[in-house]
């Protein structure tokens, strides 16, 4: 390890373990919106390692994060709970592992329009597996899981995540992904199975979002289809992590972190606007940001670097 | 009898719906996910026009169609040339294209939203029923399937036919080649995207007449144009044409047969199987 990286490190532990007090402060608001970051803190960083480097663009996260929830609304009154963590997981893994042998060995769009349905499609077989069974359309999750535990949980995933992606990155693998991202037909020519590298990036990141889904469930206690998929989820994981920047692995959480106190202030003053916010962030991100935050921090310090 | 003539219809619609995706992407090559809000405009457009005026849907179309093609101009020229001239190459621009649709297609919801609210709109005009083989269907579907033959049959003989609708098709086939031979593509680009536009909001006049909508509504809508688009092959008006039919006779057989909540599920199994077997499309070639 370089002394960059062992700085980089300490500078993560410490902000992790500052994190996690938190919920000491015993304030409800804060333990509410940190259990949110924490949430899109993860599924941003791990929507990045896929999309970051592939610039594919994932839409499927709320499909998993719903599977994952779904699993633990029909479990949990049979199985114990680490248990079906374990089960979503699995389950993630193979979905993306569907979706990806699917689409991703052809061009990017497929891919998009794919994911862009995947969650809608879920949610329709979803109830109508419920109505054929001719149980009630929703589910309740009734635990003695506290919100410090699931914030605590959120917050492991997360370390792992960023482990995950730092191991990643260091790897051949990581190396393999950022060409195709450059360039993918000389990706292909310089030997790369770029489909089975992109396929077990997206098993990843789906397999990671289905635990979230599945963490979150207990805080909800009263799980229905349209909130387990809801189509919005995607979105925002997705305008986080390019609002931050994509290309780096401590990027998404430097774009959830504002724009999550900011989406708090929103949706509680203008709860019927929030479409049009989002499409604004959109555009702004595109026109104005196009490589994130980090993007941003980056070209001034290369700046301010040049200066001297 | 009934699934088959129910299906055809609905394809109709659906080749309404598809045919302006299909100019935005197979000539403009932006990846238009703000089609379906563009539709739903329409539609909404349609209503205001009948509610407030009294027009009927059908002559709507000669001011809905004219301002969607303003609109989407002026869509093209300001939001998505200047990432059409940013992009270095094609990912890139499917990249940045579909982020700026987003972002477009989140603003028409909620600027809709905000001027029409969330309820679900629907309104009765021509619902008189029609005698196709003794079976009763409302007369407002077939116009709208009318309508969706003249506008297909008219925009196959401007493309092959004409000299500018040459002009769009040597941009769909190779951009660079094109302007070697002294095509505007920019220009052509944009005239395709925005007649791809005014295409697409009249469909959605004419299918506001039987079909139930909200402001939120529009994805869907994307999402199966997006699927008949690729299903017919991106750069074939005719294959797009077939496909609107096949995923309109599938969506009926499973509505009418198995479960009405599983229309999208059977989109989607089309979708897959082609992928598996025929990515370039059904009347697609294969490229290099």
């Amino acid at each position: 390890m370089t002394g960059a990286e062992v700085r980089n490190f300490v500078i993560a532990i410490v902000l992790f373990a500052l994190a996690a007090l938190i919920p000491l402060t015993g304030s409800g608001y804060w333990l509410s919106i940190g259990v949110s970051i924490a949430t899109f803190m993860v599924l941003s960083t791990s929507w990045a390692l896929f999309s970051g480097p592939t610039h594919y663009i994932s839409l499927a996260t709320g499909a998993f994060y719903g599977i994952g929830m779904y699993v633990v609304g029909l479990g949990i009154e049979i199985l114990p709970y680490p248990v079906l963590l374990l089960i979503a997981a699995v389950l993630g893994a193979v979905l993306a592992a569907l979706v990806g042998l699917a689409t991703l060995r052809l061009s990017g769009v497929y891919f998009v329009i794919f994911t862009l349905g995947l969650a809608e499609l879920i949610r329709q077989l979803v109830n109508w597996g419920q109505t054929t069974q001719g149980s009630s359309s929703g589910l309740y999750v009734l635990t003695d899981i506290s919100e410090p535990m699931i914030y605590w949980q959120l917050l492991g995933l997360g370390a792992i995540v960023y482990l995950l992606g730092w191991w990643i990155n260091r790897s051949r693998l990581g190396f393999a992904l950022r060409i195709i991202g450059n360039d993918e037909v000389v990706a292909v020519h310089s030997g790369i199975n770029t489909a089975s590298a992109k396929i077990i990036l997206f098993v990843v990141s789906g397999t990671v979002a289905t635990v979230t889904g599945a963490l979150l469930a207990p805080r909800l206690s009263y799980i229905e289809s349209s909130i387990a998929f809801s189509p919005m989820l995607s979105f925002l994981v997705v305008i986080m992590a390019l609002l931050g920047g994509a290309h780096r692995l401590w990027g998404p959480i430097i774009g959830v972190v504002p724009f999550m106190l900011v989406w708090d202030l929103v949706t509680a003053k203008f709860p019927n606007q929030t479409t049009l916010v989002l499409g604004i962030c959109f555009l702004l991100i595109v026109y104005a940001i196009p490589h994130g935050l980090a993007g941003l921090v980056e070209k001034y310090r290369a700046r301010a670097r040049g200066a001297f | 009898m009934e699934i088959i003539i129910g299906g055809i219809l609905l394809g109709g619609t659906y080749a309404l719906i598809a045919m302006g995706l299909q100019l935005q992407y197979g000539v403009a090559r932006i990846m238009n996910l703000a089609n379906g809000e563009i539709l739903v405009a329409g539609s909404f457009a349609a209503l205001w026009l009948f509610a407030g005026a009294q027009l009927s849907p059908v002559l709507s179309l000669i001011i809905v169609a004219p301002i969607a093609f303003v609109g989407n101009w002026l869509i093209y020229q300001y939001f998505l040339l200047p990432l059409v001239k940013r992009s270095k190459n094609q990912g890139q621009l499917e990249v940045d294209s579909i982020l700026s649709t987003f972002g477009i297609s989140f603003i028409f919801v909620g600027v809709m939203h905000a001027i029409f609210g969330g309820e679900y709109f629907n309104y009765e005009y021509l619902e008189i029923p029609f005698q196709v083989f003794e079976e009763p269907f409302a007369l407002n579907r077939i116009i709208a399937f009318l309508g969706a033959a003249i506008a297909a049959a008219c925009l196959y003989f401007w493309l092959n036919q004409t000299r500018s609708g040459l002009k769009l098709r040597a941009v769909s086939v190779n951009p660079d080649a094109a302007n070697l031979v002294a095509i505007n593509v920019n220009r052509a680009s944009a005239m395709a995207f925005a007649l791809g536009g005014a295409v697409t909001a009249g469909g959605g006049a004419l299918i506001s007449m039987f079909v139930t909508f909200d402001a939120s509504i529009g994805v869907l809508f994307t999402m199966k144009a997006l699927i008949i688009v690729i299903l017919g092959g991106v750069k074939e008006i005719r294959g797009s044409i077939v496909a609107a039919f096949v995923l309109g006779l599938a969506e009926t057989a499973v509505a009418s047969l198995i479960d009405p909540g599983l229309t999208l599920a059977s989109a989607f199994l089309l979708f897959i199987l082609i992928l598996l077997f025929r990515p370039q499309g059904l009347f697609g070639r294969q490229t290099s």
